[in-house]
């Protein structure tokens, strides 16, 4: 196996692309064990071995943190996974979690000169499976500790743990600066942990990562909400900078009669009871869960897929995605949409809500939709969709998850004027260094972005590091937005 | 860090706590409260805070399911899992003369430091303290002590004057007593009892509601209630709120929604409680 270095690029075209072993969809459907199975070293190395080793490779710069993909893919090839594993931690904090639920398909595999040579995304190099491999190889092998320089005795407060907050701790603690990370809910990871759903990055992985970090010396703090329970200003008194990586937690309901019924939830608040909250283990964990039958969930985002997964693994019978685009239109992963799809969840596509119904006791009855056509494409650049006049209809189901957004929490902006925010609540940064219109404060991941994805979170969180790194050395603070005046 | 530091009997079923929590215990202000999981596998339940000194915050709880009952089960010397806070906006307190502070039940705790406040601002507080019998009446002394007058009434009459609070309530305008603003804070019921009186007499009245949680800080929407036709979110919009725009009868559904769900558990959870006095009572018995 090791001669593959010997076989030409015609030859490495020729290779197969390696299938995901995945659990069945009737099987999986009944538990909440993850979806897919990873490769065996074998697949890994065969997967490697496709890898054309490009003199100008595209894949790095498409991924938004920069890793070393050839090298590391090389290494895989190799059967040396420490190695690899070594080259993805250069530049990835969170390797486990990042092959799980990266969109590689739109970032390195979208560049992949496989891809492009054999004029088909699904046969580029997976090198979101192989990052994926080479993580769990490590977390089942043991790692050695990164070196970290001697301490700057400089301290930096993190707000929030998702993994914005999580790459700023684990790059500047390397850096030698102590990190406090301050976090609202009762486990740091934020998304990780309370949103994407067991069966797609299971809440052990996240765990370790973050073990990793308090090996590293970075302090957790948990259910500290900062503009409650400490201000900014207070923060900036103990510590030399903050970074505000509180995410995008806000959730959007539809403005739409009986919002408010019993069984109407928001993905948030259905996902949250699921994951953290484990209430799917109900009666063994305490957090209940209301069973329904027939779900309806809004929305055709990856939180919308996840939702409705969830759902038919709490029970439910059937489950109907509602959106009003079309297929084309919804911004889930490709996979994402399969995988659910497979897993027998229904799809109602040009069909928005324009009201829920309630029975006497004031739980859904069930939900009024109204046909959409697509008109000309918006800002975002999907065909805007507009109801057509009459055409309402009522889906029977007992409950109605809400899956259409978030924002960032107003908490921390109120709590601190001196915080400049968009109309829609993000906060405003210079965009080369995250930092604030706050002297000393900078900020990352979805409350600057709106809710993005978990690369470019960690991508911001990389560059805010660096930033404030900077900053802690020099002192400087200049480009950032401008201060808001004193009153 | 969250130690309990004093645990005692308020009434049956009800107990005070007072808990080690100095970062909540710095900023809490009257009207806030902490979101609390006694046990690592509990859930996330909302306390309102009725008292604090420099590192300690006092709860009182009311035995009502299964979370409240394992918390009812810790004893002084062991620590609560998590307390979050302090959260939701400081109740308003603004200098307006007479103001009529309504507590039922347990609704008394969050009451006080409310009282507290708007005497230490200059208000003639009249304090209605409402119980459904003499035995399940909390915090008379407390309550007295933070206001200028205090009345008492009970379901049945064992303590006080017979009947509800808006009985009092009714009572005090009828003899013309100068009551600028209510606050209550109780069952929903009552709540919805008060705020319906004080509309027909044009007093502004502010209910704290405590709606089911997860989060406490905005994240989920599961707080979230019917203001002036408007969807808020207790925990961060409120806890108080303008009691004539709030819909009641949707606010009591869905605190209801849960009820079958922690009955279950619940009845489980006082089961193993008998086995395990019947098993720390057995060696006395031989
Ligand atoms: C259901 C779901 C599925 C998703 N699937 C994918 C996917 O497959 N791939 C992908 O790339 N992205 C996915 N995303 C998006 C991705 O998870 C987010 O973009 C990413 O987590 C943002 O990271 P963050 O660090 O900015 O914020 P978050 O992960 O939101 O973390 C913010 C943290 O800050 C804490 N916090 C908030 N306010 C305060 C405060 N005042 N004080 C202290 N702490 C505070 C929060 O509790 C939270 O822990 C998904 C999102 C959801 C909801
Ligand atoms: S408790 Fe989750 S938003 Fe209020």
């Amino acid at each position: 196996m090791t001669d593959w270095r010997a076989r030409s690029p015609k030859d490495r075209l020729r290779l197969p692309a390696q299938p995901m072993p995945e659990q069945r969809p009737d099987a999986r459907v009944r538990n909440m064990n993850e979806v897919a199975l990873g490769f065996s070293a074998d697949q890994a190395r065969a997967e490697a071995a496709r890898c054309l080793q490009c003199a100008n490779p595209k894949c790095v710069a498409g991924c938004p943190v920069g890793i070393d993909i050839p090298r590391f893919v090389a290494a895989v090839a190799d059967g040396d996974f420490a190695s690899a594993s070594a080259v993805i931690r250069e530049k990835n904090l969170l390797p486990a979690v990042c092959g799980r639920v990266c969109p590689q398909e739109d970032q390195c595999q979208a560049a992949c000169a496989v891809t492009k040579a054999l004029k088909s995304a699904e046969d580029s190099v997976s090198i979101g499976r192989l990052e994926r491999f080479v993580a769990d190889w490590e977390l089942g092998h043991g790692y050695v500790l990164p070196e970290k320089k001697p301490s700057s005795g400089k301290s930096v407060a993190v707000v929030g743990s998702g993994p914005a907050g999580l790459t700023v701790a684990g790059d500047l603690v390397r850096m030698g600066h102590a990190v406090t990370v301050f976090e609202a809910l009762h486990r740091a990871g934020g998304v990780l942990i309370y949103g994407i759903p067991e069966f797609r990055l299971p809440k052990e992985i996240v765990r370790r990562e973050v073990e990793y970090l308090e090996r590293l010396g970075v302090e957790f703090r948990y259910d500290w909400v900062v503009g409650k329970t400490v201000r900014i200003k207070e923060l900036l008194a103990e510590h030399q900078a903050v970074f505000l990586g509180a995410g995008a937690g806000l959730p959007n309901f539809l403005d739409v009669p009986g919002e408010s019924l019993c069984g109407v939830y928001s993905a948030n608040e259905y996902l949250t009871r699921t994951n953290l909250m484990r209430a799917f283990d109900f009666p063994a964990s305490d957090t209940p869960l209301i069973r329904s039958r027939r779900v309806a969930v809004i929305g055709g985002g990856n939180v919308a897929m996840d939702s409705a997964r969830m759902a038919l693994r709490c029970g439910a019978e059937t489950v109907s995605i509602v959106y009003r685009r079309s297929e084309k239109e919804m911004p889930a992963r490709r996979e994402e949409v399969h995988h659910a799809r497979e897993e027998g969840v229904l799809f109602s596509l040009r069909w928005a809500p324009t009201r829920v119904l309630g029975d006497e006791r004031g739980w859904v009855a069930g939900i009024e939709v109204i046909r959409m056509e697509l008109g000309e494409p918006d800002a975002s650049g999907r065909r805007r969709p507009a109801p057509i006049a009459g055409s309402e209809r009522v889906l029977d189901v007992d409950a109605v998850i809400v899956a259409i957004g978030n924002q960032p929490n107003p908490l921390i902006a109120e709590s601190c004027p001196a915080i400049r925010t968009t109309k829609w609540g993000g906060i405003v940064v210079d965009p080369n260094t995250q930092r604030t219109s706050m002297k000393g404060v900078f900020a990352g991941g979805d409350v600057v972005l709106g809710a993005a994805t978990v690369i470019l979170a960690m991508g911001e969180g990389r560059r805010a590091a660096r930033a404030i790194a900077e900053y802690l050395e020099q002192g400087d603070w200049n480009g950032a937005p401008d201060p808001i005046p004193d009153e | 860090m969250f130690r309990i530091l004093e645990k005692g009997l308020l009434a049956p079923r009800v107990n005070r706590y007072v808990v080690h929590a100095p970062q909540v215990a710095r900023s809490w202000r009257a009207g806030q409260f902490v979101i609390v999981r006694p046990r690592e596998d509990s859930e996330r339940i909302p306390l309102t805070i009725a008292d604090g000194s420099a590192e300690t915050v006092t709860l009182v709880v009311q035995e009502v399911g299964k979370t409240t009952a394992v918390m009812a089960d810790m004893q002084a010397g062991e620590r609560l899992a998590d307390l979050c806070g302090p959260l939701g906006v400081p109740a308003k307190i603004e200098k307006v003369g007479g103001v009529a502070v309504v507590g039922g039940g347990v609704g008394i705790a969050p009451a006080y430091p409310i009282a507290q406040a708007h005497k230490t601002f200059g208000n003639h507080v009249i304090a209605i303290l409402g119980a459904r019998t003499r035995e399940l009446l909390i915090m008379e002394e407390e309550m007295r002590r933070a206001s200028h007058e205090t009345v008492i009434v009970t379901d049945d009459g064992s303590r006080g004057e017979k009947g509800f609070v808006t009985t009092a309530l009714q009572r005090l305008l009828d003899l013309g007593r100068t009551i600028d603003e209510v606050v209550a804070v109780g069952p929903a019921v009552m709540m919805k009892m008060v705020a319906a009186l004080t509309r027909d007499a044009g007093i502004p009245t502010r209910v704290s509601l405590n709606t089911i949680m997860i989060d406490g800080t905005g994240m989920c929407g599961g707080c979230r209630v019917a203001v002036g036709g408007r969807t808020k979110f207790v925990c961060v919009d409120g806890p108080e709120f303008d009691g004539h725009q709030v819909d009641f009868d949707l606010m009591m559904r869905r605190q209801a929604m849960y009820l079958d769900h922690e009955r279950g558990t619940y009845e489980d959870y006082l089961e193993t409680r008998r086995c395990r006095l019947d098993a720390t009572r057995e060696p006395s018995r031989r």
